[in-house]
């Protein structure tokens, strides 16, 4: 109980740091991502890091609840949707700029979370996931035979003058690209500070065990509640970028079922419940389906999926913790090799 | 009026009565051992009191507030610490990062969550093993492990169940030395323990189960002779000196 030891436990920690790279690291990527638009050209390249940055976004919101927290969900394109649908329908009918609608989508989003969660998050385990599923499928429905909302055949998004305050962007997808990746940016800030505060450590108790999360004095459907929220309005902050890059939203390009497999396995496949799993996720998974889409050309769609299930049953098998872990494993061992040589001098 | 009053506390499982008609009172200040043969249904009234069981009958009253029927995070705010028999850890998480779970009950801070949790950490002798991951412990460093993260919360009444099965003879005088110091730090204890030389002598009173009722109650000396406990439980073995 000496006191001694109590500051030389504080003291010897931060030399354990899970990120002794992330000062040089990630500064680096950042500056390189920054500069990839002039670096390439080519509008296929533009488009192809912008469905990273949107697919890491997502993957990363989805991290919130089901990395975290550990509620997975298979039912997150349903809050992308309406948030696309959100922002969408007040640009379309109201004239409302999409920056107002992209918050207003966020929030409708998190009214749907809460909505949804608070009666399934009784349910437990797969029954949870099956809850997301069906609630999904049930916004699905739904749009589908709206007609304020343009139905099944979606709503036309009007070609405005190109600039921020329309959030519209034509001569160049560059904008686009700054936009989704100042996205990304904030829901990794947030995931970062997430995982450090009480909020983490409460998400991660409750994904070990309720039980004992409970006997420590957490309202576990209160937390799961606010895991869902917060993952819900990025998703739904995502929709309505995706609705005003592609200027289309159909109930099948923004809340079919494969949207939300998608959105799940990115993050499952780069390591959940880490910050640069979902990351790492997207950047192999998005550009894998989008070279086996263009050389394969109609046959990609299968192939990739297939491409997709195998990757996911690789890491199932060699580490079910997801790709991130496969990477803290080489450098905890360097730093283990490192401590036995420096214990050695 | 003590700390912690049941009354006629029932519990049933379909058929199986866990626990019938539970009355026991525990003083604050004081070690209270719970003992019983397998199956009594000591875990049940723990469960029950610490509000992962919803009673069929009877109340249970803390600190003057009935909190029959609260649920268990509520039960923990208001004051009772409890560990699991079979233990519970986050296992992905480290030692310290459990323990500073227990001390977010009071602190938004991560800063001072793990000053707490460090001295939790410190009093059960876990220190050396603050940053190894829960789910790598030995089982009697796992049951240390929930006693910290139940010190952390600050309880006023710690609940231990079976905290002591699997650890060693020296492991043991240790945890006996934890838990009089605990209750030396004004700390009140109802503990189960199967190991009958360690209850004994530090419980100022014991209550008896048997199947699901309460066969005696009373000083640890009596206890020992009481003819019903003899039988049911305790055997031959065991008698009070002299
Ligand atoms: N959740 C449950 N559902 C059904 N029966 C249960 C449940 N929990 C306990 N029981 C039964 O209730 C009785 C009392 O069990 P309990 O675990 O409370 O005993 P115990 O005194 O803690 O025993 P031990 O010393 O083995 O830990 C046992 O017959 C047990 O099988
Ligand atoms: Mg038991």
């Amino acid at each position: 109980m000496a006191d001694t030891t109590l500051t030389e436990g504080a003291a010897g920690a931060p030399a354990r740091k899970p990120f002794p790279l992330a000062g040089v690291a990630v500064p680096l990527l950042a500056l390189a991502l920054l500069a990839y638009p002039f670096v390439f050209r080519l509008p296929f390249q533009h488009n192809l890091m912008i469905l990273v940055f949107l697919y890491a976004s997502l993957g990363q919101a989805w991290n919130i609840l089901g990395g975290y927290a550990g509620q997975s969900s298979l039912g997150h394109a349903a809050f992308f949707g309406v948030g696309a649908y959100a922002s969408s329908l007040l640009l379309v009918k109201f004239g409302i700029v999409p920056w107002v609608g992209m918050l207003a989508g966020g929030l409708v989003a998190v009214a749907l979370s809460l909505l949804i969660g608070y009666p399934s998050f009784r349910l437990k385990g797969h029954y949870f996931v099956i809850a997301t599923i069906v609630l999904a499928e049930i916004i699905y429905i739904l749009f589908t035979n709206w007609p304020f909302a343009g139905g099944a055949e979606g709503l036309f998004l009007p070609l405005l003058p190109e600039g921020v305050v329309n959030f519209e962007f034509h001569s160049s997808k560059i904008p686009y690209y700054y936009i989704i990746f100042a996205i990304l940016a904030v829901v990794t800030t947030v995931v970062f500070f997430v995982e450090r505060s009480k909020l983490g450590f409460y998400f991660r108790a409750i994904r070990e065990d309720p039980d004992a999360a409970r006997s420590l004095g957490i309202d576990i459907t209160r937390y799961k509640l606010i895991a869902m929220a917060l993952s819900a309005f990025f998703t739904g902050v995502c929709g309505t970028f995706y609705a005003q890059f592609v200027l289309f939203i159909e109930p099948n390009n923004s809340l079919n079922f494969m949207l939300s497999v998608l959105i799940m396995l990115i993050p499952v496949f780069g390591g959940s419940g880490t910050l640069w799993g979902p990351i790492l996720g997207a950047f192999i998974l998005i550009p894998l389906s989008e070279f086996t889409r263009v050389y394969l050309s109609g046959a990609g769609r299968a192939i990739d999926l297939t491409l997709y299930g195998l990757l996911i049953m690789l890491v199932a098998i060699f580490e079910p913790r997801g790709l991130w872990a496969v990477v803290t494993r080489f450098r905890s061992r360097e730093t283990l090799k490192w401590r036995f040589w420096k214990s050695q001098v | 009026m003590a700390l912690l009053e049941v009354t006629g506390l029932t519990k049933n499982f379909g058929g199986l009565a866990a626990n019938q008609d539970i009355t026991l009172s525990v003083e604050d200040g004081t070690i209270v051992g719970l003992i019983g043969p397998n199956g009594a249904g000591k875990t049940t009234l723990f469960n029950t009191i610490a509000g992962l069981y919803a009673p069929d009958a009877g109340r249970v009253v803390f600190a003057g507030a009935d909190i029959t029927g609260w649920p268990p995070e509520r039960v923990c705010r208001a004051g009772i610490g409890r560990t699991f028999q079979i233990t519970k850890s986050f296992r992905q998480m480290t030692v310290l990062e459990n323990v500073m779970v227990g001390a977010f009950l009071h602190t938004f801070s991560p800063r001072q969550a793990r000053q707490a949790a460090l001295a939790a950490i410190e009093k059960t002798g876990l220190l050396s093993r603050k940053d190894m991951l829960a789910g790598n412990l030995t089982v009697a460093d796992r049951k240390r492990l929930e006693v910290a993260r139940a010190l952390a919360t600050r309880p006023r009444m710690l609940m231990l169940d079976e905290a002591m099965a699997g650890l060693n003879p020296k492991e043991r005088q240790e945890a006996v030395e934890l838990i009089l110091f605990l209750a030396r730090e004004g700390t009140t204890i109802l503990l189960v323990e199967h190991v009958m030389e360690v209850v004994m002598p530090i419980s100022h009173r014991l209550v008896v189960l048997d199947y699901g009722k309460q066969i005696a109650e009373g000083k640890p000396e009596a206890i020992a002779r009481d003819e019903r406990v003899i039988k049911a439980y305790l055997g031959e073995r065991y008698r009070a000196p002299g």
